[in-house]
């Protein structure tokens, strides 16, 4: 277990050096002066330009630069926001509960009608609801999900006017950030309609954001079932005069669980790519809107930084997922 | 003694059975007379697919439209008319039959730019599906055919960029070049990249061991002509299915740049830099959101139908 673990581990090592290589790139490959673009149109004198590109380490050969920027990364250290002048790390810590809170809700609420939509669709094989779920699922996954975030909006905020169009909590609601998830800092605090208004801001983005993910779990969840519902075991349980709902649920579902486990782990990169566009459409304070908003003031340092944290957390969790996936399944653990 | 019941049933599965032998020989010789063409059974397969029928069937009227923008748009893209600025679609209070689908904030017909759009999106998702087909192929090709240090130098790069999300790669990738429409053609490419170059290593993988190349080998043919002639054609099936969503990949992720700004820039008329300019109307104006989703929900509809209908058509395992 422990060989399989740490083996597994050693793989994280070349992709954060190649995502490293990638944002030292972004800022080493932008056509143009560094120094000049800090300056902006002010422009700046000869000698404090060089002062600046010492100061900087920009006139050092690319290889030390590299060196410096990588050590700096592994210890946290990646440099201050040129438009705020806070270090990078610090903004990003800040802004990821908000993001954070949004996945969670999102992956949960595409878990708990994916799974159960695609073991109906695949017990009711061939019939209209089977085919229903196929649509809808397929339509999910072709979705562009900054239009359905925008037409949501559009129905649920505007026509029905049931749920806000933007942020996290009413603005007329005071409250202390302890954790920074709302929902729990909601509770925490005493104010009235707190935690209603941190549901309300929640449900639409949450939906956005979790649409893809419900399209390929309900669609991973029917497949998998339709495969082990042609099993032995299950024609024996059948057989034995097991209840049909306990052949569905107990021996059928268990087993297709561990493919859809897998697909489930492997929605954190879809889940973050979709929190980038979702939290530009909803004005949700996260790492995404900050990032996009970073391109936008061209603050490299941000984008450079945001980047390679964003990737660091999906290579971190595909980890976890791989790691666990070994231990709820043996056989993966002993293959080469 | 017999049974009259079990005596009758014999003589129906009998008949049953002459019936069947009967239809399997009048199959075989026909099939001896004129053996399918390869098209033909592909074709008799994907059209029992109705959806992906449904798929094949807009993306050849979607193609039309783009070649025929120029003829058939009632308008020119980036006419600007202040005057009838957001009309609503004809069948509005408020609309009339000359914007069928309304205009945008400018006074530009919704239709007309949906039109050229298509032409921008298909044309995106073809350069892409072009340069990482021809790029991954070429990669998957040597990866799985020489092996050792190529492989491993390869495959560990194409891990390296699987690691990172697409869109977010995709944005990485424009930051660096700029932001335009070139630009994330080029992203979008890399980013797609991996899938072609693990589906050829793994075909090349197969292939590679199997008798007819080892007799090609013994034949003399060069390392080359072993990839490129005897190899790679075999390889094409799970390729053109890959290249078929890569197309839906490719136009949903270009819209996605173009929605944040990053991918092809206003005034052109690309669907998702189409809703980026559209966003603050969402609460007043539909239908300027509208339409240009629906055409990017649509088109990336039809090309995932018609991928998933060639998957199985293409499939060996799915016929019977």
């Amino acid at each position: 277990m422990i060989s399989f673990v740490l083996r597994r581990a050693l793989l994280v090592i070349p992709a954060f050096i190649g995502v490293t290589l990638l944002t030292f790139a972004l800022v080493h490959l932008i056509p143009g002066d560094p120094v000049l673009m800090l300056a902006g149109e002010r422009g700046i004198s000869v000698e404090r330009h060089a002062e600046l590109m010492t100061q900087l380490g920009l006139d050092q050969p690319l290889w030390l630069q590299y060196a410096t920027y990588l050590g700096n990364a592994i210890q946290g250290n990646l440099g201050k926001s040129i438009v705020t002048h806070r270090p990078v790390t610090e903004e990003f810590l800040t802004l990821f509960p908000a993001t954070l809170e949004l996945s969670f809700c999102a992956i949960t609420f595409a878990i708990l009608l994916g799974i159960p939509a695609g073991v109906l669709a695949a017990v009711k094989r061939g019939t209209i609801l089977d085919h229903g779920v196929m649509v809808v699922s397929l339509t999910g996954y072709s979705m562009p999900i900054f239009w359905w975030g925008l037409l949501l909006i559009m129905l649920v905020s505007g026509i029905l006017g049931w749920t806000p169009v933007s942020g996290r909590m009413d603005p007329t609601i005071w409250m202390d950030s302890v954790t920074g998830f709302m929902l729990i800092d909601s509770l925490l605090t005493k104010e009235p309609g707190a935690f209603s208004s941190a549901i309300r801001h929640l449900i639409l983005p949450s939906l956005v954001v979790g649409t893809i993910p419900l399209a390929v779990i309900a669609r991973m969840t029917r497949s998998a079932m339709l495969e082990v519902l042609g099993e032995d075991y299950v024609r024996t349980a059948r057989a034995k005069g097991v209840s049909p709902l306990k052949v569905v649920m107990v021996h059928a579902l268990r087993n297709a669980l561990i493919p859809v486990i897998t697909v489930i782990g492997l929605q954190t990169g879809v889940l973050l790519a979709g929190a980038i566009l979702t939290e530009t459409i909803f004005a949700w304070p996260g790492v995404g809107k900050w990032l996009v908003e970073s391109i936008g003031r061209r603050d490299y340092p941000a984008v450079q930084g945001g980047i390679l944290l964003i990737a660091t957390v999906v290579i971190l969790v595909n980890l976890l997922v791989d790691v666990l996936y070994g231990v709820v399944n043996p056989r993966i653990r002993y293959r080469r | 003694m017999t049974d009259p019941m079990s005596q009758a049933t014999d003589t129906t599965s009998e008949l049953v059975l002459s019936e069947e032998a009967r239809i399997a020989l009048e199959a075989e010789s026909a099939h001896l007379a004129a053996p399918p063409h390869p098209l033909a059974e592909f074709w008799k397969y994907f059209s029992g697919n109705k959806g992906a029928v449904a798929g094949l069937a807009f993306i050849i009227l979607i193609a039309l439209v783009a070649l025929l923008a120029p003829w058939i748009a009632p308008y020119s893209p980036f006419a600007q008319n202040v005057p009838e600025a957001k009309m609503p679609p004809a069948w509005v209070t408020g609309g009339t039959w000359s914007h069928l689908l309304g205009t945008d904030a400018l006074g530009r017909d919704i239709l007309t730019r949906i039109m050229f759009g298509a032409r921008l999106s298909l044309m995106m998702g073809l350069v892409v599906v072009t340069i990482s087909l021809i790029l991954g192929v070429s990669l998957g090709l040597l990866a799985g055919f020489l092996r050792g240090w190529v492989d491993v130098v390869i495959m560990r790069l194409m891990d390296v960029i699987l690691s990172v999300p697409s869109l977010l790669l995709a944005i990485a990738i424009v930051a660096i070049l700029g932001p335009g429409l070139e630009n994330a053609i080029y992203a979008i490419a890399v980013v797609v990249l991996p899938h072609y170059t693990r589906l050829t290593r793994a075909a090349t993988l197969t292939e590679a061991t199997k008798d007819y190349v080892t007799a090609s080998r013994v034949a003399g043919a060069s390392r080359f002509r072993l990839m490129v002639h005897v190899i790679l054609p075999n390889c094409v099936a799970p390729l053109i299915v890959q290249a078929t969503l890569g197309f839906s990949t490719a136009i949903l992720d270009a819209a996605s740049l173009g929605f944040l700004g990053l991918g092809a820039q206003p005034p052109q008329p690309e669907w998702g830099t189409m809703l980026s300019e559209a966003r603050e109307f969402v609460l007043s104006h539909w239908w300027i959101v509208t339409f240009p989703g629906l055409a990017i929900l649509t088109t990336v509809l039809a090309f995932n139908l018609m991928g998933d209908g060639l998957r199985d058509a293409l499939d060996p395992r799915m016929k019977r």
